[in-house]
């Protein structure tokens, strides 16, 4: 008969409809799968009793693929057709991944993401990450004797839309649900804020293979809400196996190597960095393919020299994470660790000398992130009354949406909790408009073109009406994966037009870190473009406007000399125009605007008889 | 009659209510529903009922409400593992059949 699990008080499934759900740790290195049953939070071992899979992937010529311990052993002997890591590609355009020349891998560059030429065939990052993805589910699904209701699987903080939206293809593919797609900070608060229920406002120091992210998260009375995030997408552990490698290569003063010896040496040096974290001393021993040995020691003390400047890149995040959340250090109740690299001594002390208090790691950091995830999915799955707690999260870069001038108005500010609905009311800017075009962006700078184009969508059939008179309202919603869809609708006829955005390309790891630098080191420059293109759209508004009503009324209601004096206030102002001084253009617009009132005056007093001519005094009275 | 538990099955209780940091013990019970008529019930207790009947077997503490006793009495709730999957198989003397999946029975 079927083997049962003890419920939750009242929450017994009827037979045959068990919501079993899983939380999936899709790592850059390795990948967890975790559910809970009798009220516990526990992650699944496969038939080995081992935890972690390997998130390594090898496709085989007669299309068979190994994933996992089976892949990763032979990654060395078949470098090209072993993907590791491909986490880092998810999403990513070939531009966007730094150091393709020191990949093994034979990219093809496609709209939108880059793809893996196999002996099987050419595989996008979407199909890689749905064998891992599979692996884990028939594990789920062997271990719980059932099929599942859904998955909730954690990203880094910093995935942007293309990013998850991939993860959320993968495991579309893979034939899982997806409950949600939870942060992966979040997650290991959940997994610690719940297990040890303590309140008040902890860290989340996230170093994981590939990826680290900081968080500032606010605990209290069971509900979690995220104050900040922040981290670098292109810095985990693989870094510092890479620094240990490339160490190697200068001690023994080798050059470029295949990928063969590379894959080889860099497996070598990741074993070393583990050996090292209750080692003083370790040895790294290979065989090249040349036949050439390596035997080289390496000390605990050259290890944490070397690797001295990845673990201060860390620290940058973090100072930005408190500003945001506008904490101090003292304020930090206690800091969690995540993420096997974690475990490196001088990561801990630098954690600890920063936040001045040892840091957490009770629990286990490889599998603290599943441990969450799995808890939150079995609350999605109904298995528990979800007034226990709520959780916010929140969006890592501003929305905005172009004005006229080339100008951002953010309309869901950097670090809002999500999900959340914001909207903006905006205008037609020229008598008559009938369409208006929607840009999306997103980043902090004033300027559109300092931002990142996410999407662009027009709205037609508005009403010809006067400039300004339309009310056409925005609406930016992000739902609960942090996907994002647009509005816009015209509020007097109710034309609508409407965007999901389907991210074409994702941020490079590099960018999300310096679009946030910029905005800071740029604040004075964008006030001033700023103020330069506002005042610039004003005095086209105002050129076009004269231009206008000289037509109408200029012969009519002005002398030659009057003309003559406008149309020189006029010239004066759009040679000013292109001046890189806002000032000098408010001073011409003032002087255009002088040389005008009289005829502005006149013409109101026109139209005020022409619209009087003909009426009674009685009508108007009504 | 009672309803009794293994001491490997107890010493599982036992430990997930010591992890779970609430709850006084155990609810067995039936409902109707499932494809062969009545279904079982094991949930977690964080508050007995009044007209609970209570055991205590192995250290556990047992809770049966007095419209389940019936279909139960003289049942035995083992741990076992099957593969990957692991957990509780209930013997119950009362049982006349059951669907292919032993979810749901008939008495």
């Amino acid at each position: 008969m079927a083997l049962l699990q003890i419920s939750e008080p009242g929450l017994s499934a009827a037979p045959h409809q068990h919501r079993l759900a899983i939380g999936i740790d899709l790592g850059t290195t390795n990948s967890l799968v975790a559910t809970v049953r009798n009220g516990i939070s526990l992650v699944l071992n496969d038939e080995h009793g081992r935890a972690l899979l390997p998130s390594v992937v090898r496709y085989l010529a007669d299309g068979a693929v190994q994933v996992g311990d089976a892949a990763q052993a032979v990654q060395s002997e078949d470098p090209v057709n072993t993907i590791v890591s491909v986490k880092r590609f998810m999403g990513r355009g070939l531009n966007d991944v730094g150091d393709v020349a020191n990949l093994p891998y034979r990219f093809v560059d496609s709209p939108g993401m880059l793809q893996l030429r196999t002996i099987a065939g050419v595989k996008s990052p979407v199909e890689v990450s749905a064998e891992i993805l599979k692996v884990l589910r028939d594990r789920a699904e062997q271990s719980l004797g059932g099929e599942l209701v859904g998955a909730v699987i954690t990203v880094p903080a910093y995935f942007d839309d293309a990013q998850r939206q991939a993860t959320k293809d993968a495991a579309r593919l893979a034939g899982l649900n997806v409950l949600r797609l939870l942060n992966e900070p979040t997650a290991a608060a959940i997994a610690y804020g719940l297990d040890n229920a303590s309140e008040g406002i902890y860290a989340v120091y996230d170093l994981g293979g590939g990826t680290f992210d900081i968080s500032i998260l606010k605990l209290a009375k069971g509900v979690f809400e995220v104050l900040a995030t922040n981290g670098d997408s292109a810095l985990g552990g693989d870094d510092f196996d890479h620094r240990l490698y490339c160490w190697l290569l200068e001690k023994n003063r080798l050059s470029a190597l295949g990928a063969h010896d590379t894959r080889a040496l860099l497996t070598r040096a990741r074993a070393a960095k583990e050996e090292l974290t209750d080692r003083v001393e370790t040895r790294i021993t290979a065989v090249l393919g040349s036949g050439e040995m390596i035997d080289t020691a390496v000390t605990q003390e050259d290890f944490h020299a070397m690797t001295q400047n990845l673990v201060a890149r860390t620290l940058q995040p973090m100072r930005r994470a408190l500003r945001d959340a506008g904490l101090s250090v003292d304020e930090i109740k206690g800091v969690v660790m995540v993420g096997g690299s974690t475990r490196m001594p001088q990561v801990q002390r630098a954690v600890a000398d920063f936040f001045k208090q040892v840091p957490l790691t009770n629990l286990d950091p490889d599998k603290v992130v599943a441990l969450g995830a799995a808890i939150q999915a079995n609350v999605l799955a109904g298995n528990r009354s979800e007034d226990d707690w709520l959780l916010l999260d929140v969006c890592p870069l501003s929305l905005g949406i172009e004005t006229m001038g080339g100008l951002t108005e953010k309309i869901i500010p950097r670090n809002s909790t999500i999900p959340t609905a914001r909207a903006q009311e905006f205008t037609t800017f020229k008598d008559g408009q009938t369409a208006m075009s929607v840009h999306v962006v997103q980043g902090e700078r004033e300027l559109v073109s300092d931002c990142r184009s996410l999407a662009r969508f027009d709205l037609r059939g508005i009403p010809p009406m006067v400039a300004g008179s339309a009310r056409i309202r925005v609406t930016y919603q992000i739902d609960a994966d942090g996907l994002l869809s647009v509005s816009a609708r015209e509020q007097s006829c109710g034309v609508e037009a409407h965007i999901v955005v389907k991210p074409s390309y994702g941020l490079s790891d590099a960018e999300i870190t310096r679009m946030l630098q910029e905005s800071h080191g740029h604040a004075r420059d964008d006030m001033q473009a700023r103020a330069l293109r506002e005042q610039q759209v004003e005095a086209s508004q105002l050129l076009e406007a004269v231009v206008n009503a000289l037509e109408q009324d200029g012969q009519s209601l002005l002398s030659a000399d009057e003309r003559a004096g406008i149309a020189a206030a006029m010239d004066e102002l759009r040679a000013r125009l292109q001046d890189g001084d806002h000032l000098v253009i408010k001073r011409a617009v003032g002087q255009l605007n002088d040389a005008t009132v009289g005829f502005a005056q006149r013409r109101m007093d026109k139209s005020v008889s022409h619209a009087l001519t003909g009426h009674k005094i009685s009508e108007l009275d009504n | 009659m009672s309803v009794t538990l293994t001491e490997d099955a107890a010493k599982h209780v036992q430990n997930f209510l010591s992890k779970r940091g609430k709850g006084i013990g155990l609810r067995v019970g039936v409902r109707t529903s499932g494809c062969s008529g009545m279904a079982y019930k094991l949930e977690f207790v964080d508050e007995p009922d009044e007209a609970d009947l209570k055991f205590v077997s192995n250290g556990v503490t047992i809770l049966v409400d007095q419209q389940s006793l019936p279909y139960i009495a003289g049942m035995e709730l083992d741990y076992t593992r099957e593969g990957l999957n692991e957990g509780f198989k209930f013997n119950n003397p009362n049982v006349k059949d059951q669907c292919g999946c032993g979810e749901s029975f008939k008495v």
